[in-house]
């Protein structure tokens, strides 16, 4: 219980920080309409219904690729391949509704089982070959986007017509981007079920609810299932997971598939919103890599993944609210320090954990045996930080990358 | 001038929440050799931290030959002439000898490396004390008593006065500790002061004019050696009587329980095989030990028998069942438990709460999952009945996260796990490593039970005082081979050293047994 008011605390914590970075940046750039702009930036998003359906509709499609992260995080892996999987799920989704004229919910499946492919091939290298899987997940995100181009502009139906772009459906000159949803397949659209009444606002529909349905599902898997357990062993260590006979390769691939699917699902609810085309350019979609901000914020924890997905949405749907005055950027300037601030979770959360536990004094000799360890492991490690500056291995995100293990060398770690 | 070199006058050092040295007084006599006796956790180690200048304690003085000093870091303790040999060596292992020496006090002109001098100094040194290393050999290419040496030699070159080892045997084979005495008399002799650091009470009893002994952070007081015994020692340090005789009954051997036939395993660092062509059999109702120093193949053939590592040849039948190539979890299901070597590397899942780890072997079983769900008011129970049944204690009960459990229990913990599984083979790899002496009698007493109760234990060790005292029978492993088998009734610490060393080997009588047996 402890530990989850003190990771709630170190985010929150991060947000303030970042905030205050913030507003000395606007005061810096203009200091005249900092405190006004700075004011609007943290109320526009309640500011009216629509507004506040504009922060629930983006916050959908990020908590997807958040829970993509976070899920492969607890399992030890780093999935960076979120862009991509979104990618090749809000393909497949609009393969399905357009080609295949498919309702809502079979699109939103292949989206899911597209996603679920494109993590296959980095959790398969990982669990074969070691192949880090930030490498192939990276290089997935490029051969995803790219393919996922190709295809949008060279699928011809039998009449020889470019059938994912708008001259295909309606007479327009625009052949950058997928064909509008409410002429090629209304069905397709995800329901709005009178959510755009009550908001009043076109961007309302009930995707928020699939990704929170998806949140719990997840928080259900990893910590109240066997599957969750021995994944979530893998993650923590390897070898007391093999040690315990639990197939490791497997539960890698399976994490990766698991973590693409959500991905996958996140491209689906985006662009089978009928608010969104698919724009055919040449960058990574930033929906991938706003899903690590959101996982990192949610110290990787499902349910928290849909509050700082609401959070990162709510703040973006703000920035807008500060121009012309201020560039758009510095949104994503206060969003990235943050996120750099929420990086330093594992700090913070050391920190606050020390400052909570002086709280308490009384000392049992449990305690003291406890605390007379820790301290012989921060020796330790002071020790070697002093001898082996410079070849510790590289760490991501405070935990140490794992390295080639060598299993003949038991290294004692008894105190 | 004081009696005194160094003085520790009550010094107390807090940790949040936590005394970890709680006016604490340690005097050492120019001359003497100062055993400092406690278990783990008692604060030797923070003590020798303040003294090295890691900590600032928090009150307390340190005197130098009466006169106060103030230690504000390990640059401070070298200046004052105090060194350390460490429990693991701090050495360069493609260095040399003599580079090992003069690293970071190399002797130079102009930038330029002195080494003839330097090894003028070290040959001198080495000859003096008799130490015999030679200074152009490779670390990595000597034993690990010559590697305990070189950090010895390091000290000397330093002209350190008071020297302090951090558990020097702990590595060692009988033979070598007998040296590492002599050597450490000798040193003595030439006016330097030793400070001997070590939880065992025989080295204490041989070879310690004093010693201080600490529990729980404080000072539980300083005797003379010759005027107490082990008895009285054990007591001030653990606050009870210890048993030390491991109490054991009549074996009443069943049948072969493990067959190990012919086992080789490839090593990793090079191209011999680490494990070349084990074979032995473990009967139920026995404990069978397999001793020998460490490196000596144990890891690799503990490995291969567990399924955490593949052999490159040979064959291992558990209860009739050929389990050579059988996955981790078959082994289990077979009757397998294991008590790993490295707790924190495969024993436990130290982000996992007690309960989620004392279920590590068995969440899959239907009594503690259902279609996929685990049953948490089930695993609640075990966990409670087990942390009960073995006196596994720590700061929450069940949901204490394993990490913030003390060795001793992480230990216990791993235990309970390992035995309540009903096993028919217990392989229980140094179970009582790094354990106080309470956690090690109590160690000692589940593998005896599990014996008693029928089960074959197979107990692989470094320590020669579990190597005596709990197994049946010993197996001595020398690079990667068996090469001797003993009652352990039968035969002496120094016998025992000897094939450890490599310097003796029954070859032909296991070569002509396993002939009979095949015949």
């Amino acid at each position: 219980m402890r530990k989850g008011i003190i990771s709630v605390l170190s985010s929150v914590i991060s947000i303030l920080v970042g905030l205050l970075f913030g507003l000395l940046l606007l005061l810096l750039v203009n200091s005249g309409a900092a405190f006004s702009k700075f004011g609007e930036l943290l109320t526009a998003g309640v500011s009216s219904s629509a507004k506040l359906a504009k922060v629930l509709y983006q916050a959908a499609p990020l908590v997807m690729t958040g829970l993509s992260v976070a899920f492969a995080f607890k399992t030890g892996l780093f999935n960076i391949g979120a862009s991509g999987q979104y990618t090749v799920g809000a393909f497949a989704a609009l393969i399905f509704a357009i080609i295949f004229q498919m309702p809502w919910w079979v699109c939103l499946i292949a989206a899911m089982v597209a996603g679920g492919i494109w993590g296959f091939f980095p959790g398969l290298f990982k669990a074969l070959f070691n192949v880090n899987e930030v490498i192939t997940s990276i290089m997935l995100n490029w051969i995803g986007m790219f393919a996922v181009n190709l295809s949008l502009m060279n699928i011809k139906n039998a009449a020889g017509k470019l059938i994912m772009l708008p001259p295909a459906w309606v007479n327009s000159p625009i052949k950058d981007r997928t064909a509008d949803l409410s002429y090629a397949n209304p069905s397709a659209i995800i329901p709005k079920a009178g959510l755009d009444k009550l908001f009043d606002s076109n961007y309302m529909n009930i995707s928020i609810f699939i990704a929170i349905l998806f949140a719990v599902v997840l928080w259900v898997v990893l910590n109240r299932t066997t599957f969750g357990y021995e994944l979530k062993a893998c993650g923590n260590n390897k070898n007391a997971s093999i040690y315990a006979g639990i197939n490791a390769k497997r539960n890698i691939v399976l994490s990766m598939v698991i973590a693409g699917a959500m991905a996958g699902v996140g491209g689906g609810l985006y662009y089978l919103s009928g608010t969104a085309a698919y724009n055919i350019q040449k960058v990574l979609l930033p929906m991938g890599f706003n899903g690590i901000s959101v996982a990192l914020l949610a110290t990787s924890n499902p349910i928290g993944t849909i509050f700082s997905a609401l959070f990162i949405s709510y703040i973006q749907v703000g920035g807008e609210s500060l121009q012309p005055v201020f560039a758009k950027e510095m949104i994503d300037i206060i969003i990235a320090v943050i996120i750099y601030l929420s990086a330093f979770a594992l700090l913070t959360k050391t920190i606050l954990g020390r400052f909570i536990k002086t709280d308490k004094t009384n000392v049992n000799d449990d305690k003291a045996v406890e605390a007379e360890a820790a301290a012989e492991q921060q020796k330790e490690a002071e020790l070697k930080a002093n001898e082996g500056a410079g070849i510790l291995p590289p760490t991501v995100e405070g935990e140490t990358v794992p390295v080639e293990e060598n299993s003949e060398e038991s290294e004692d770690k008894a105190e | 001038m004081s009696e005194y070199v160094i003085e520790m006058l009550n010094i107390t050092k807090e940790f949040p929440g936590i005394k970890a040295n709680d006016d604490i007084t340690l005097q050492l006599k120019k001359g003497e050799i100062h055993a400092l006796l406690g278990e783990n956790g008692a604060g030797k180690s923070t003590l020798m931290s303040v003294l090295f200048g890691l900590y600032q304690p928090e009150a307390g003085t340190i005197k130098k030959n009466g006169e106060v000093v103030k230690i504000h870091n390990p640059n401070d303790a070298n200046a004052l002439n105090i060194g350390m040999v460490h429990q693991h060596f701090k050495l360069v292992e493609v260095f040399t000898v003599l580079d090992n020496i003069i690293l970071g006090a190399e002797p130079n002109k102009m930038g330029f490396l002195q080494k003839a001098e330097a090894r003028k100094k070290v040959i001198e040194l080495s000859e003096r004390y008799g130490l015999h290393v030679d200074p152009d050999a490779k670390i990595e290419d000597i034993s690990v008593g010559m590697q305990q040496r070189v950090e010895i030699l390091k000290m000397l070159y330093r002209d350190n006065e008071i020297l302090i080892f951090d558990e020097p045997t702990a590595v060692l084979t009988p033979q070598e500790i007998d040296e590492l005495m002599e050597i450490m008399r000798n040193f003595t002799k030439e006016g330097k002061s030793i400070l001997f650091i070590t939880h065992k009470l025989n080295e204490i009893m041989a070879v310690a004019d004093r010693c201080t002994v600490l529990r729980k952070g404080k000072y539980m007081g300083t005797v003379n050696i010759s005027e107490t015994n082990k008895e009285e020692l054990s007591r001030m340090m653990v606050g009870r009587d210890v048993q030390f005789e491991v109490d054991k009954g009549e074996e009443h051997l069943g049948d072969v329980v493990l067959k190990v036939e012919d086992v080789t395993v490839p090593s990793k660092l090079h191209s011999n095989n680490a494990v070349k062509n084990v074979s032995f059999e473990v009967r139920a109702g026995e404990i069978v030990c397999l001793a020998g120093i460490e490196g000596n193949g144990q890891t690799q053939f503990v490995h291969a028998l567990t399924g955490l590592d593949k052999m490159s040849h040979g064959k291992i039948t558990l209860c009739g069942h050929d389990i050579t190539k059988a996955s981790i979890r078959n082994r289990s299901k077979f009757g397998m438990s294991h008590i790993p070597e490295d707790r924190h590397k495969h024993g436990l899942v130290l982000d996992y709460s007690l309960e989620e780890n004392l279920v590590l072997q068995r969440y899959w079983e239907p009594a503690f999952q259902k279609c996929g769900f685990i049953r948490r008011g089930e695993v609640r129970k075990y966990a409670n009945k087990l942390i009960e049944q073995y006196d596994i204690r720590s700061g929450q009960g069940s949901i204490t996260s394993a990490r913030s459990m003390s060795g001793g229990n992480q230990q216990k913990a791993i235990v309970a796990r390992e035995i309540d599984k009903d096993p028919e083979l217990l392989v229980a790899v140094q179970p009582t490593r790094g354990l106080d002496v309470g956690a090690i009698e109590y160690i000692h007493k589940q593998l005896v039970a599990q014996r008693d109760a029928g089960r074959a234990v197979l107990l692989v060790s470094l320590e020669l005082e579990e190597v005596m005292s709990v197994p049946d029978r010993i197996l001595v492993m020398y690079e990667g081979e068996i090469v001797g088998e003993f009652d352990p009734k039968k035969v002496t610490v120094q016998e025992l050293g000897l094939y450890m060393a490599g310097a003796k080997r029954q070859e032909k009588a296991i070569t002509e047994e396993s002939e009979v047996a095949q015949a």
